[in-house]
């Protein structure tokens, strides 16, 4: 049985762990970044740099990353697979959210200014709502995207805290037995149901 | 309107560029208390951002702008007692009706009665007290656009500002709102200025409009001395249907070269050298006797129920003349007819550059 073998369980609870913090933030940044670059830049090299992330072979970006780490010292841990995870999940958060933007009326805000709110009411009440699908959507993405991967994880990571990917990658060393086909179900499946649901999300309800 | 109304807006001596753009070029305006004001002209004349400078969204290059005696400049647009129906309306998409129109008052922190109690108040006002859990996708043009008007005048501004309200409706919705505007300003007794390029939307809502020309105001009147007594020929070709001639000033009116002398109205005006000579196609007539009449060639004659339009040609003139008459007209087409007018109500106008059309 799958929930009786320790090695899965700890690679589980290490791959949500870094699935669930890095779409926390890379949802974030990437509204923020999406929302910045929609505001203040006309650039097309300033938003093409910044959905490079998504673009760039996962594994430049790994040994990229790994020795951005080793030129910082900085141990190998979960926390830098969720860091690495958020460099490329943020792209892909900033771009579904531009999309959005580029739909949503550009006199919301000045209409809440219009009626007495601040700048931060306006931010918070108006433009983080009216984005709200679309930032849900992005972090699906994000989710499902960090849940299942293996490359960057794997120049990331510390010995002791493997992801899921690396731990069937690793028991896959030693034959397909029918856990590893079940795993693989199992993932699959959850990656599927995300990714329909942010589909959903993204689909366009509220404008014409 | 009474002449001694208070005045509400003041602006003076207002300049503003976009980029190297000039869109104001010291601009001088009167806004009275309670009024129904109207700002007309082409796209790019100014009027927008003109609004955009009354709401808070762009800070002038020079001049000041004063609101019942009140420095307006220095007053961010969340502070300003003015509010600004949007030409997209603007409305919140992921709010309710209610919501929508609660949110300016929540912002001001009042008490939730009172919100609730003005919301539905303001709701009847516009006729949409069903739709108050409705989203603004749920709704027609015309109940969105009531939405955005509910939205703005429940803070009880001084001023409201409205940007092309019509444009996006269809034709049977606009005539409604047009009379629905007109209503609410009388029932609110909010001072209205209504942005637009539609001068008979202007016309026929405005107790006074302001026609904007390239960055300056052309003429501020009524819309019946607008169309009456226009000071400019840009003015008289752009408000209403009018036929103009060009020739040289001479006492009882204008010399045209070919046509010879045409008289008309200077009112008491100084005008020297080229002028241009404006009737207005209710104002020409078909001559009994021969005193002062033009001969032209009826080319066509559109018929629309009430009234007739004769469109006209003199050789050696491209323009076509308008005259209309009420009711069906005799005049056939390819015949020539005597034109005559009363020289009172033909006006003299100095030569006028701008004006876009010969």
């Amino acid at each position: 049985m799958l929930i009786h073998d320790d090695r899965v369980i700890h690679g589980l609870i290490n791959t949500l762990i870094v699935a669930v913090g890095s779409t926390l933030l890379s949802s974030v940044l990437g509204t923020l970044l999406a929302v910045g670059l929609h505001r203040y830049t006309k650039s097309s090299f300033l938003n093409a740099f910044a959905l490079a992330p998504a673009i760039v072979p996962d594994i430049v970006l790994g040994i990229g990353l790994l020795a951005l780490y080793a030129l910082l010292s900085v141990s190998l841990g979960l926390y830098s697979v969720l860091l690495a995870h958020v460099v490329f999940s943020m792209a892909f958060v900033t771009a579904v959210v531009k999309a959005r933007l580029a739909h949503t009326d550009k006199y919301l805000r000045e209409a809440s200014m219009d009626l007495g709110a601040t700048r931060t009411a306006t931010f918070m009440r108006i433009t983080v709502p009216s984005l709200a699908p679309a930032i849900l959507a992005g972090g699906l993405l994000a989710f499902t995207l960090s849940l299942d991967e293996f490359v960057i994880a794997f120049f990331t990571n510390g010995p002791t805290t493997p992801t899921l990917p690396i731990v069937i990658y690793s028991m896959v060393r030693f034959g397909v037995t029918p856990e590893i086909n079940a795993l693989a179900t199992l993932l699959m499946l959850v990656s599927f149901t995300a990714v329909i649901f942010a589909q959903r999300m993204t689909r366009p309800t509220e404008e014409q | 309107m009474t002449t001694q109304a208070k005045n509400l807006i003041e602006i003076r001596n207002l300049t503003h560029d976009y980029g190297s753009v000039r869109a104001l070029d010291n601009v001088s305006l009167d806004i009275r208390e309670n009024e129904f004001f109207a700002l007309l002209g082409p796209s790019g004349c100014g009027k927008t951002t003109l609004l955009r400078i009354l709401a808070g969204f762009e800070t002038p290059l020079e001049g000041s702008v004063s609101l019942a005696g009140d420095d307006l400049i220095a007053l961010p647009a969340n502070k300003r007692p003015i509010n600004l129906m949007f030409q997209s309306y603007a409305l919140f998409p992921h709010m309710n009706v209610g919501q929508n129109i609660a949110y300016g008052l929540e912002r001001e922190k009042l008490p939730k009665a009172e919100i609730k109690s003005r919301v539905e108040e303001v709701l009847k006002t516009v006729g949409l007290q069903d739709k108050v859990k409705a989203r603004p996708s749920q709704l027609s043009g015309g109940q969105r656009q009531r939405v955005a008007l509910a939205r703005a005048i429940v803070k009880r501004p001084k001023l409201l500002l409205l940007d092309e309200p019509l444009s996006a409706l269809d034709r049977k919705v606009r005539s409604e709102m047009q009379l629905e505007l007109k209503r609410l300003q009388l029932e609110v007794g909010i001072t209205f200025v209504v942005v637009t390029h539609d001068q008979e939307e202007a016309m026929s809502m405005a107790d006074r409009i302001a026609v904007m020309v390239e960055g300056t105001v052309g003429q501020v009147d009524s819309p019946v001395d607008l169309y009456q007594r226009p000071l400019t020929a840009y003015v008289g070709d752009f408000i209403g249907e009018s036929n103009f001639f060009d020739g040289i000033v001479v006492p009882e009116g204008i010399k045209h070269p070919s046509l010879g002398i045409l008289p008309g109205n200077r009112y008491g005006k100084d005008i020297t050298g080229e002028a241009h000579l404006l009737i207005r196609p209710e104002d020409l007539k078909v001559a009994q006797n021969q005193e002062h009449s033009i001969a032209a060639l009826v080319r066509d004659v559109q018929f629309y129920g009430g009234a007739s339009t004769l469109v006209l040609g003199i050789d050696g003139r491209s323009a076509p003349i308008l005259m209309s008459q009420p009711g069906a007209t005799t005049a056939q087409r390819g015949t020539i007819v005597n034109l005559t007018w009363d020289p009172l109500k033909a006006i003299v106008l100095p030569k006028d550059s701008r004006r876009s059309t010969l």
